[in-house]
C-alpha cells in the first residue's frame, strides 16, 4: 500500500532530446498533483517513469508504505493504476468482456466490476462492441478498471479530455473519493482538475543531449 | 493465478475471434502442403520419401504467421503497458501468451499435420507419431517464436524480421521431429528424436520468457 510517493530530481531522454532535467515531486496520501506544462514537455514521460514503464536517465522513483519505504517493484505490482491515451481496449471485443478482463487483472474484488458500473453508467454499454462506442464512452471504460480495482496511486494522462460536462463532474467525485479514502493522483491536465490539487509544472524546454553537461 | 487465468482465456478469445487467425494458419499450411507435389515431382515413392519431411518444414512455416501479432498489437493499443502493471510478472504474461498461441493455433496445426503427412504418402501407421511430435514441437515454435516477435516490437517491418531471427532456432525441432518419424518408418528407435523434441521445447519454456519480458520492457522504455 503506497501512502507516499517521491520523484527524485528526474531527467528523462527519449531518442537525441532530453524532455526534461532535474524535476521532483512528493505526494503523500490525500493528495493530488495537478501536472501541467505544454504539449511535448514530457508529462505522459513523467507518468510511464513513475509507473517504472520507462527508464529515467537520471534521478529515482520512491514509494513509501505506513511501514516505511516500499521496493519500487513491489510498490508498482498491484498499487498503482495507469489511465492514458491509449487505453488497451479490444474493438472485437464487448465492454463488458473488457471490463470484466482488466478489472479481473487488476486483482478487482468480485463485487467489483457491478459497483464499477453503476458508478460510472455503463448498464446500457455492457453488450456493445467497445469499436462502437464513442471516445468519452471508452474513456468511462477505462475508469471503471480504478473504481472496480482499488488501488492507492492512480496515475492519470488527460482523464477529462472526452468526457462531457456532467461526466466530469462524476470523475470529480470519483478523485475525491479516492482521496479521502488516502489514495494519491497524479494526472496531467491542461484544464484545472475538478478536485482540490497542487500544481506541478514541467518546463518544456526540451534540449538535444549533447547540450547538457 | 487467476488473473493468469483470465488472461489465458481472453488471448484465446482474441485468437479465434473474428479474423479467424488460426483458420488462416491452417489454410495457409494446406495451401503449401498443396503447392509441394506441384513444384517436386508427382510420382508417389520420390513424394513418400519426403512426405513426413515436407509436412514438418510446412508446419515451422505456417507456425510463423501469426507471431507478427503476438506482442504488437498490445503494443499499439497500450494494453501492453496495462499488463505490465499487473501483479504477475511480465516474464509469466509472456509464457501464458504463447501458451495461448499455441493452444489457439499449435494445436489445430498439429491436428492438420498427419493429415497432409498421410495426404503426401506417409504410411498412415505414422500418423500418431506425426501428430504428437507436431504437437511437441507447435509448443517450441511459439515460445521461440515469441522471443522472436518481442525483440522485434516496434521494429519497422516486425514480421520478416520475426521469420529472419527465428527461423534458424527452428531447424533443431524440425530435424528431431522429422527424424523421429523417419526412423519409425524405417523400423529404428523413434524415441530418442522425440525425447530430444521435448527436451528443447523444455529449454524454451524455461529460457524464452525471461527474453520475452527483456524485449517488451526494452520496447515500451
Amino acid at each position: 500500500m503506497i501512502s507516499r510517493l517521491w520523484v527524485d530530481s528526474l531527467a528523462v531522454e527519449r531518442g537525441e532530446r532530453r524532455l526534461f532535467t532535474d524535476f521532483s515531486l512528493e505526494i503523500a496520501s490525500g493528495e493530488a498533483v495537478a501536472l501541467t506544462g505544454p504539449n511535448g514537455a514530457g508529462k505522459t514521460s513523467l507518468m510511464r517513469a513513475v509507473a517504472g514503464l520507462l527508464r529515467p536517465a537520471a534521478g529515482e522513483v520512491r514509494f513509501e508504505g505506513p511501514d516505511g519505504p516500499l521496493d519500487a517493484e513491489d510498490a508498482r505490482a498491484g498499487g498503482m493504476h495507469l489511465l492514458g491515451h491509449l487505453d488497451g481496449l479490444k474493438t472485437s471485443r464487448t465492454a463488458g468482456e473488457e471490463l470484466a478482463f482488466w478489472a479481473a487483472w487488476a486483482g478487482a474484488p468480485p463485487d467489483g466490476v457491478g459497483r464499477a458500473v453503476g458508478r460510472l453508467e455503463l448498464e446500457s454499454l455492457l453488450d456493445l462492441d467497445v469499436r462502437r462506442l464513442s471516445a468519452g464512452q471508452r474513456r468511462r471504460l477505462s475508469l471503471a478498471r480504478l473504481v472496480a480495482a482499488p488501488r492507492p496511486l492512480w496515475l492519470l494522462d488527460e482523464p477529462l479530455a472526452p468526457l462531457d460536462a456532467a461526466r466530469r463532474a462524476l470523475v470529480g467525485e470519483l478523485m475525491a473519493e479516492h482521496l479521502a479514502g488516502g489514495g494519491l493522483i497524479l494526472a496531467a491536465v491542461h484544464d484545472p482538475l475538478p478536485v482540490p490539487a497542487r500544481e506541478a509544472a514541467i518546463a518544456g524546454a526540451a534540449t538535444p543531449v549533447e547540450a547538457v553537461p | 493465478m487467476s488473473a493468469l487465468a483470465s488472461l489465458l482465456r481472453r488471448e484465446m478469445a482474441l485468437a479465434w475471434g473474428r479474423g479467424g487467425g488460426p483458420l488462416f494458419a491452417c489454410a495457409f499450411y494446406a495451401g503449401l502442403a498443396t503447392l509441394l507435389p506441384l513444384a517436386s515431382s508427382p510420382e508417389p515413392q520420390r513424394l513418400a520419401s519426403m512426405a513426413t519431411g515436407a509436412a514438418f518444414a510446412a508446419l515451422a512455416l505456417a507456425s510463423l504467421l501469426s507471431l507478427e501479432r503476438l506482442f504488437e498489437r498490445d503494443f499499439e493499443d497500450g494494453a501492453l503497458d496495462l499488463l505490465a502493471l499487473g501483479a504477475a510478472p511480465l516474464e509469466m504474461v509472456a509464457a501464458v501468451k504463447c501458451l495461448a498461441q499455441w493452444l489457439a493455433t499449435g494445436a489445430p496445426l498439429a491436428a492438420l499435420a498427419p493429415l497432409i503427412a498421410v495426404a503426401l504418402g506417409a504410411d498412415p501407421r505414422l500418423a500418431p507419431l506425426v501428430f504428437v511430435s507436431a504437437l511437441a514441437a507447435g509448443l517450441g515454435f511459439s515460445f521461440v517464436g515469441g522471443a522472436g516477435a518481442a525483440l522485434a516490437l516496434g521494429a519497422r517491418r516486425g514480421g520478416v524480421l520475426i521469420a529472419v531471427i527465428v527461423l534458424p532456432l527452428f531447424v533443431p525441432p524440425v530435424v528431431f521431429g522429422a527424424g523421429a518419424i523417419d526412423a519409425l518408418a524405417s523400423g529404428l528407435d523413434w524415441k530418442p528424436g522425440l525425447v530430444l523434441l521435448l527436451a528443447y521445447c523444455l529449454a524454451a519454456i524455461g529460457l524464452t520468457p525471461f527474453a520475452m519480458a527483456a524485449g517488451v520492457r526494452n520496447a515500451l522504455g
